[in-house]
């Protein structure tokens, strides 16, 4: 099963960080890139800017229309994501739980099952 | 390459690497020896032909790669060095036995995770590149690369003690029924590059069957790999849309598979102990010898979940099972069956239970109730196609 683990971070949090504990999530990133590249369970991985950086674009009245700013009004973004393959969904959580922003109060991990192609017969 | 050398290399794979394993025991190092050798020989045959022994000429240039590996590598000892370069040359009488269920074995080691022991099996005993396998199951051939030379790290131990032999061959069976389930239950599109996994299960299945003719399980998982590939041409329309079993163009269904499988799982059950590979081939047996839906004999269907329910009682045979008694008694009995599985967390969150409920509740008459269930389940799976049934399902129904 292939799992996006999403983390959502709240930029005002993520502000107020001490530098040593930027240096611990940053290297517990590290580590966490490394074990799963280790045990094959990582497809690919991304950070995302800062959402001050994000157009959006929609439709407004029949024509579409490029904006400024983030889609939802919200205090957290996805800051990044991991997109894993794994045994289940509890190995997906365990694999959450390595990830070092799980740890900080104010963000926090989405372990979503991605859609697949396949259908058992009914 | 020509399929036919190709299909020549798979099928010497396992064989090769099973004599290199019980040489020289190091398992990764020999593995990587005898991925040297194949890609040497598909080079190499195509341009001169095929040498004398095809086998002997595979252990000979993989015993050499293994060799020349352990002279380079200036952490290995000397004392190995010379061990390994006083070997004899390949000798054929000692290279007769088949090791493949000896691989098989190893390849299904208990310590590994299923879908490691799944790629390895395919690339040890199947003789499949890393490249396949990761196309096959639609992950970065990194990823898989580093699968696949985990495990192998894993296996450190060769040679498997007899009374181990019983205990392992369940998970062998079970690793094979994975890779044939992946193969079926994926609709990867018409890449030519792509590996048919149900193809390569059931011809690993074929070769356990061979290797050990008298065990009743073996030939029952090969008889539902065949009688269920039997149906695969119907299950989905050329859109990928899925065609539910009742509603399946049965003409288009491989009369030849239907016939061994069903030869071989009547064998079976008449000489051996029953067992739940058996049980399931036979069910899927008396699907594929009704030539309409109503022509299915529910009642013999009912008996054989009845004596699965007993040997491995599980949530999924019980859904099964309370299908078939919804055909014999109506679909009361069966929605009562479902009721004892709505505190059981291994189905909690699994659409499966939904979508089963949705039917009985069909049958039975309650159009709303089924279509709330049709589209919870729709909302719990994770399979596109199997969401767009259940929603077209619900859609049918009135709320």
């Amino acid at each position: 099963m292939k799992y996006l683990l999403i983390m959502n971070v709240n930029p005002a949090t993520m502000a107020a960080l001490t530098d040593e504990e930027r240096e611990q999530i940053g290297h517990g990133h590290q580590a966490f890139m490394d074990t799963i590249t280790g045990t094959g369970e990582l497809i690919v991985t991304q950070a995302l800017a800062d959402p001050s950086n994000t157009v959006v674009v929609k439709s407004e009245g029949g024509a579409q229309v490029v904006t400024d700013g983030p889609y939802i009004e919200a205090k957290e973004f996805m800051g990044g994501f991991y997109l894993v393959e794994c045994e289940n969904q509890e190995r997906a959580v365990e694999l959450a739980k390595l990830i070092p922003d799980t740890g900080f109060e104010g963000f926090g991990v989405e372990v979503r099952p991605v859609m697949f192609s396949a259908g058992l017969e009914m | 390459m020509t399929t036919e050398l190709e299909d020549l290399l798979r099928q010497l794979a396992p064989q090769v690497l099973g004599v290199l394993v019980r040489r020289y025991s190091r398992f990764d190092a020999c593995e990587d020896a005898v991925q040297e050798a194949l890609l040497a020989a598909s080079l190499q045959w195509r341009e001169d032909g095929l040498p004398d022994s095809p086998k002997s000429w595979l252990i000979t240039v993989a015993s050499r790669k293994l060799t020349d590996q352990w002279r380079s590598d200036e952490a290995r000892r000397r004392r190995e060095t010379l061990a390994a370069a006083q070997q004899p040359p390949a000798a054929a009488e000692a290279d007769d036995r088949d090791d493949t269920l000896e691989l098989l074995f190893l390849c299904c080691h208990p310590d590994l995770s299923p879908s490691s022991q799944v790629a390895l099996t395919l690339r040890a005993v199947g003789g499949l590149t890393t490249g396949q396998i990761a196309r096959a199951f639609m992950v970065p051939e990194a990823t898989m690369g580093q699968r696949i030379s985990r495990a192998k790290q894993k296996i450190k131990s060769t040679g498997i003690p007899e009374p181990e032999w019983a205990r392992r061959l369940p998970v062998v069976l079970h690793v094979l029924y994975l890779i044939f389930n992946e193969g079926y239950t994926a609709s990867t599109g018409p890449d030519l590059h792509s590996v048919e996994l149900t193809g390569e299960a059931i011809r690993l299945t074929r070769t356990v069957h061979a290797l050990l003719p008298d065990d009743g399980e073996v030939a029952g998982l090969l008889a539902l790999m065949l009688l269920t590939d039997a149906r695969r041409p119907a299950r989905t329309t050329k859109d990928g849309e899925l065609v539910p079993l009742a509603e399946q163009d049965r003409s288009l269904w491989d009369t030849a598979e239907i016939a061994e499988g069903t030869r071989l799982v009547d064998d079976a059950m008449a000489r051996f102990p029953i067992g739940p590979y058996q049980l399931q081939a036979a069910v899927a047996a008396l699907h594929d010898a009704a030539g309409t839906p109503a022509a299915t004999d529910w009642p013999q269907i009912l008996v054989l979940y009845r004596i699965l329910a007993r040997l491995q009682p599980n949530p999924m045979v019980t859904l099964n099972h309370a299908v078939a008694l919804s055909m014999v008694e109506g679909p009361a009995a069966g929605l009562a069956m479902l009721a004892t599985l709505d505190g059981d967390s291994r189905l909690a969150e699994h659409h499966r239970l939904e979508a089963v409920r949705a039917h009985l509740l069909e049958m039975a008459g309650d159009g709303a109730a089924a279509r709330a269930a049709y589209l919870r389940a729709a909302k719990r799976t994770s399979s596109t196609p199997e969401q767009r049934y259940l929603e077209a399902k619900a859609g049918r129904l009135k709320p």
